[in-house]
């Protein structure tokens, strides 16, 4: 059992990773939630459901972590007043998912501290919930203008800079409201929302297998992270295992969106430190991984490659050039001009000075605050799912961790070379493994009724979460995709403080966290 | 120093040639008389709009920038500001909230100027469609001249439908 206490009788699920399920009352949520924190563990997602069909009222659903899996608990709660003990006080990073979950559904914290609106702006009047299952589209749609109270900083000297949502690069929208004085920042808080299109709705009217675009396009630079997290969501409840041959092919699209993805990173943080010869020479080398990926898989991003059993894409190994020698090749290549490039990097005294000690987060700010993944990792979080949960086939892989200590840009970068360099070992070794001829995907084309199933993947950014429950008829009742952008979003408004306002598109893309899939 | 210029060096051009315009990018009779689009073809300013996208489009729209697409070399760049821009590059369905800030930005743009969609989702709502969150294509919400379907679709489609909007119709 990954915890106990005499309330909580758990239920382990069927799937890749290891997961429980069990069911408590309201008054048990915070002692079982302050067990868990008390054990080092982390609050991963919080959402709820609409279960009043089932004569439940609604559910209140928290995914825990520990050392020993992922923790699911269902909190069933009355329709009429369908309140919850607030969770914010143990796990900071549960205040916007409550918010969030209140805009969506009408479920709320009792005693929680803050009450402002999170995802809502002024699309559907603010006492109608778009994940109720009697919602009305027509009736509850408004036009207000977005009203939002922001936290005002006073004092001699302070004023305001408020940017977006619509920035001044190619990025996704957002509003960032800074209080600065001088050139130091303050403070900063985020608004976002701006790219909420009601994903989690439209999951609910998709079949299990057109759902999986869907999935693969709540954050379009994690698709495969999603697809994954998703198929393996669904294989959970369908106590299905795909083929070996797809689960080494999905580790190695995994690895190569990671690799693709951390040169897009290391490649714009020197062109925000002003060395424009990182961006050309970085992106010059992702756009080689993007042509193989069209090349050999048929997508540069490979959507749509991981569906639910299996695999959509295969590595073919016949002809002159076989696609095995291709990511050989590539390998060799990547490593050779990534060592160069990181030299040039560490010896770039205008870029080293841009990257040490700007948006420090200290290891225990990260820990109090949940920060995960790639950043966390970055201040001394070691977590990583291939790691400490690894699915198939990472079990195999021995995944070496990348960790550091200092908590600033510059150990976000160094993570990123490392990672990089693991990601090309980890792609040598599938391909040597990549040996099994058992087909690409088993048909999955209903899912049991009243099943609930979780996916969990190391996405580059962090772990990505996808939680599927079904209905009497087997069919989508409820979908909720989980971005680590809601963890470290929170702590980019932290990294910031008392560093100058032009260091801030450089502290955000160390970060480099999804807008749309928190917006969902 | 020595490192990066022997690397500047050793990479070369990678530039390659860019596509043609494509006329069946077009869905509204050129506006602009030949003259502008004369003036816009030596120096074109772009802005670009996020309306709501998964950001899978934005990934292709920064591609356009590297060195094999190199917007730049054809005398194409984007601007921090819609008050720069010639172009409006919109991406995603728009989301409701969206809404304000893309008229907002389409007005502050000055005359003349085009509107260019980019995406499935930009083109006709894409796997999104129009919900309570979402407008479905930015054709719903300020007027479009070419639009660029896939999904996302590659630089070579972006950029054919910036050429193509700023060419003049045959």
């Amino acid at each position: 059992m990954p915890i106990t206490h005499p309330n909580l009788h758990l239920t382990q699920l069927a799937g890749a990773i290891p997961a429980w399920l069990g069911e408590i009352k309201p008054d048990d949520l915070q002692p079982i939630c302050q067990n868990v924190r008390d054990g080092g563990g982390r609050l991963v997602a919080l959402w709820g459901s609409d279960t009043r069909e089932q004569g439940k009222g609604y559910t209140l659903h928290i995914a825990l972590v520990n050392e020993t899996g992922l923790i699911c608990l269902s909190v069933p709660l009355p329709a009429g007043q369908p309140g919850y003990p607030d969770v914010s006080q143990i796990f900071p990073v549960a205040n916007r998912m409550q918010r969030a979950a209140y805009d969506l559904l009408g479920i709320y914290a009792h005693e929680g501290h803050d009450h402002r609106k999170w995802l809502r702006h002024g699309a559907w009047h603010g006492g109608s919930f778009p994940l109720r299952k009697d919602f009305d589209a027509v009736l509850s749609r408004t036009n207000e203008p977005d009203a939002y109270p922001f936290v005002q900083v006073e004092g001699q000297g302070v004023h305001e800079i408020a940017v977006g949502p619509v920035h001044a690069g190619i990025i996704e929208p957002g509003h960032f409201r800074f209080s600065v004085v001088g050139e130091k920042t303050l403070r900063l808080e985020e608004r976002f929302g701006y790219a909420h299109k009601g994903i989690e709705k439209r999951f609910e009217s998709l079949t299990v297998q057109h759902a999986a675009k869907l999935a693969g396009r709540v954050s379009g630079d994690s698709t495969v992270a999603y697809a994954w997290a998703y198929a393996m969501a669904a294989e959970s409840i369908a106590a299905v295992t795909p083929p070996d041959r797809a689960v080494w092919l999905r580790a190695l699209f995994l690895e190569r969106e990671r690799i693709a993805n951390h040169l897009g990173d290391l490649g714009y943080l020197g062109n925000d430190v002003a060395l424009s010869f990182g961006f050309a020479q970085f992106w010059i080398l992702k756009e080689q991984v993007l042509r193989n990926n069209a090349a050999l898989f048929g997508h540069r991003y490979l959507m749509d490659k991981i569906i639910p059993g299996g695999v959509a894409a295969d590595l073919v190994e016949s002809g002159a050039q076989s696609g095995k020698q291709t990511l050989f090749k590539e390998c060799a290549m990547l490593e050779h001009e990534v060592r160069l490039l990181r030299g040039i990097y560490e010896e770039h005294a205008g870029v080293q000075d841009r990257f040490i000690g700007a948006g420090r987060i200290e290891p225990k700010l990260a820990a109090r605050l949940g920060l995960c993944g790639l950043a966390g990792r970055a201040s001394s979080q070691s977590w990583d799912a291939r790691v400490q949960f690894p699915c198939a086939p990472y079990d195999k892989l021995d995944v070496q961790m990348a960790t550091y200590r200092n908590g600033d840009v510059a150990a976000r970068v160094i993570v990123r070379f490392d990672e990089l360099f693991e990601s090309l070992r980890l792609q040598r070794e599938i391909l040597a493994n990549l040996i099994h001829d058992d087909g690409l995907a088993i048909p999955l084309a209903k899912l049991p009724a009243h099943g609930f199933g979780v996916g969990m993947v190391e996405g580059w950014r962090g772990e990505v979460l996808v939680a599927i429950h079904t209905d009497a008829d087997g069919n989508l009742t409820r979908v909720h995709p989980h971005d680590p952008s809601w963890q470290n979003w929170p702590v980019l408004e932290h990294a910031v403080i008392g560093n100058i306002v032009p260091d801030f598109p450089l502290i955000n893309k160390s970060f480099n966290l999804s807008y749309s899939g928190q917006d969902l | 120093m020595y490192q990066l210029i022997k690397q500047i060096i050793k990479t070369g051009i990678k530039t390659e040639s860019p596509p043609l315009p494509d006329e069946a990018m077009r869905v509204e009779t050129q506006r602009l008389q030949e003259e502008i689009l004369h003036v816009f073809g030596s120096a074109l300013n772009i802005r670009h709009v996020d309306a709501g996208s998964c950001n899978g489009c934005e990934l292709e729209i920064h591609a356009v920038n590297n060195a094999y697409y190199n917007i730049e070399g054809l005398g194409i760049k984007f601007v921090a500001s819609p008050r720069h821009a010639d172009i409006l590059l919109v991406t995603g369905p728009v989301s409701r909230h969206m809404v304000t800030a893309l008229k907002r930005t389409f007005d502050a743009t000055p005359e003349p100027k085009l509107v260019v969609a980019i995406g499935d989702c930009a083109c006709d709502g894409g796997i999104f469609g129009e919900s309570y969150a979402s407008c479905g294509r930015v054709a719903n919400v300020i007027p479009v001249d070419v639009v660029v379907s896939g999904c996302p679709p590659t630089p070579t489609a972006i950029l054919q439908g910036i050429l193509t909007a700023i060419s003049t119709p045959k």
